[in-house]
């Protein structure tokens, strides 16, 4: 496994660095959709504060990983968006709108608490 | 050494670095003299300035012990040729007198008075062997000019350095970001939203966002002098950026005939919340802070 | 001014130094950290197109100075079979659609100048530009510098 993912409590945490490959991407969402399934994980960090460019494929893969995760009943928040990021993936008009986006674990995690009791209440 | 080694560009025998411009034994004579004279000299220089009323903002002491740096280094650009040791002795200088309100005809003064104050020393010395002198006039005199311009330069570029920091300070801020309670921010905008004030003012925002770990911002319009399309896609925009830094937009002071006016030229305002006052804005604020599950699971957060 | 700056590019692991440089030069000239970017993200952009439909090319940076302004230039080249529908890649709506997956569009959003050229015979270039304003105290350094270069 190329990409160190950890795990805290049922939350697993996947540290993305610049110089990851196209393939190893790929590879992190088939890690995480396996893991998840697996381990009774509750939601997974995806941490891009690594990146100081993100592009289209960039952007479709971190969707493509939300989406596999969501088929298996998983949610996604990503962290650590720098601002210049932000302002050139809005300038590109990037599809955003799967993307949950926070500043940091703390903020992830408080999110996540909320998308799952939101879930149970719902399952109820 | 009497031998012509004038018009060799590089007349230094050992030196390997870009050679000074006097010749090598020469040269080591007249440093050496500088040196020595280094007390006389450096009183006289100070007392100079002194007459000429420059560096007035400074005492008497402060003044004794820059020169006595300047001197030195001086000396040491002439004998090495190199004014890089100088250059940043100067610019170290400038960031220490310029906010003691120093200016720029004071600094090209005091230098100017050393290069006089040493030519004056150097002749009274050397002036019974004009040929000699000669040949250190020829060599000092373009060497203690570099010296002068290095010296004043730096001290230019380090007041544009203060002014430009200035005008940085000055543009943001006439863009306050304000925080007004934990995680919420506001930021009224008020005048002409051009792209480049428009860029400037979302990177604050960004950056506010981050430092105060923000969760709602509400972006007052009411100010704007127009509104028009480009205006609203910067807006957009800023909206969608600060959605990425985990932040909530709200926009305020939009009326609702010119929201409909932008929507009908094909902006896209699906993403942005839009509410008519800056009161209202900072009520929905709140409800997106503090109240977002439903009452009878948790207590309401108490503020 | 400067010299060009070249990047063969060959493999995705390629545009890490594409985007290295182009942020680099960026910063040299001036650029503000989110310009850097906006101009990093394009390069990254028609570079691994570059990687992925041609397999090989190569980015060429320059600085460019009319006086008032000063700019950083991306020539993207590659000796590939061209872009059939150059009108298509350039118009779309999403910058990520799955349809032509050109990332093109959205390179061009970035800069300020955006040019493109594809036949069979010559393959492919993108020119790009962006540009930044000097203000008044940086013209009057510039002139200061220009003169003691002169003289």
């Amino acid at each position: 496994m190329s990409v160190a993912i950890l795990r805290q409590g049922d939350v697993l945490i996947a540290s993305i660095r610049a110089d990851l490959s196209d393939g190893q991407l790929l590879a992190l969402r088939d890690d995480l959709a396996e893991r998840t399934g697996a381990d009774r994980i509750r939601g997974v960090v995806l941490d891009v504060g690594a990146l100081d460019v993100i592009d289209s494929f960039v952007a479709r893969s971190l969707r493509s990983i939300v989406e596999a995760l969501r088929l298996r009943g998983t949610e996604t928040v990503i962290v650590g968006i720098r601002p210049d990021v932000a302002i050139a993936m809005v300038q590109f008009r990037l599809n955003l709108e799967a993307l949950r986006a926070v500043l940091d674990l703390d903020e992830a995690v408080a999110l996540l608490d909320q998308l799952t009791d939101r879930e149970d209440a719902d399952g109820g | 050494m009497e031998t012509e080694n004038r018009e060799a560009e590089a007349p230094a025998p050992e030196a390997s670095p870009p050679g000074p411009d006097l010749d090598g034994p020469l040269l080591h004579q007249l440093v050496e003299y500088l040196r020595q004279e280094r007390s006389a000299l450096r009183e006289e220089w100070a007392r100079r300035i002194m007459d000429a009323q420059l560096l007035r903002a400074m005492t008497a002491q402060e003044i004794f012990s820059e020169v006595t740096a300047v001197y030195d280094n001086y000396v040491t650009a002439l004998e090495t040729g190199s004014v890089e040791t100088l250059q940043a002795y100067a610019r170290e200088l400038s960031e220490r007198i310029i906010p003691r309100g120093v200016e720029t005809h004071e600094v090209l003064g005091i230098v100017l008075l050393l290069r006089d104050v040493l030519a004056r020393s150097l002749f009274a010395h050397y002036q019974s062997d004009l040929r000699v002198w000669d040949r250190i006039l020829d060599a000092y005199e373009p060497a203690a000019n570099r010296i002068a311009v290095t010296v004043g330069v730096s001290f230019v570029e380090e007041r544009e350095r203060v002014i430009r920091e200035q005008q940085d300070a000055i543009r943001e801020l006439s863009t306050p970001v304000l925080q007004v309670r934990e995680r919420l921010l506001i930021l009224p905008i008020i005048g002409v939203l051009d792209p480049a004030r428009a860029r400037q003012l979302t990177e604050q925002l960004l950056g506010a966002i981050q430092h105060h770990r923000a969760r709602v911002v509400v972006i007052d319009i009411t100010g704007v002098a127009t509104v028009d399309v480009t205006v609203a896609n910067h807006l957009v925009q800023t909206v969608e950026a600060s959605r990425l830094m985990g932040a909530s937009a709200i926009i305020t002071g939009l009326s609702s005939k010119i929201a409909q006016t932008l929507v009908d030229l094909g902006v896209d305002l699906g993403m942005m919340r839009t509410v008519g006052d800056l009161q209202g804005g900072l009520e929905e604020a709140e409800r997106l802070l503090g109240h977002r599950t439903p009452p009878r699971n948790r207590p309401t957060q108490a503020e | 001014m400067e010299d060009d700056v070249r990047i063969p590019i060959a493999a995705d692991t390629d545009l890490i130094p594409a985007r290295a440089e182009g942020r680099a030069l960026a910063e040299r000239l001036g650029f503000t950290r989110t310009d850097a970017t906006l101009i990093a993200t394009a390069i990254s952009e028609i570079a691994r197109n570059i990687v992925v439909h041609v397999g090989q090319g190569e980015i060429v940076l320059r600085a460019l100075d009319d006086g008032r302004r000063c700019g950083v230039l991306v020539v993207a080249s590659d000796e590939g079979p061209g872009i059939r529908d150059v009108d298509a890649a350039v118009q779309q709506g999403y910058a990520d659609s799955a349809s032509l997956g050109l990332g093109v569009p959205g390179a061009r959003r970035l800069m300020d100048e955006f040019e493109l050229e594809s036949s069979p015979e010559a393959g492919t270039t993108v020119k790009m530009v962006k540009w930044r304003v000097r203000d008044d105290l940086e013209m009057l350094r510039e002139r200061r510098r220009r003169n003691d270069v002169a003289g």
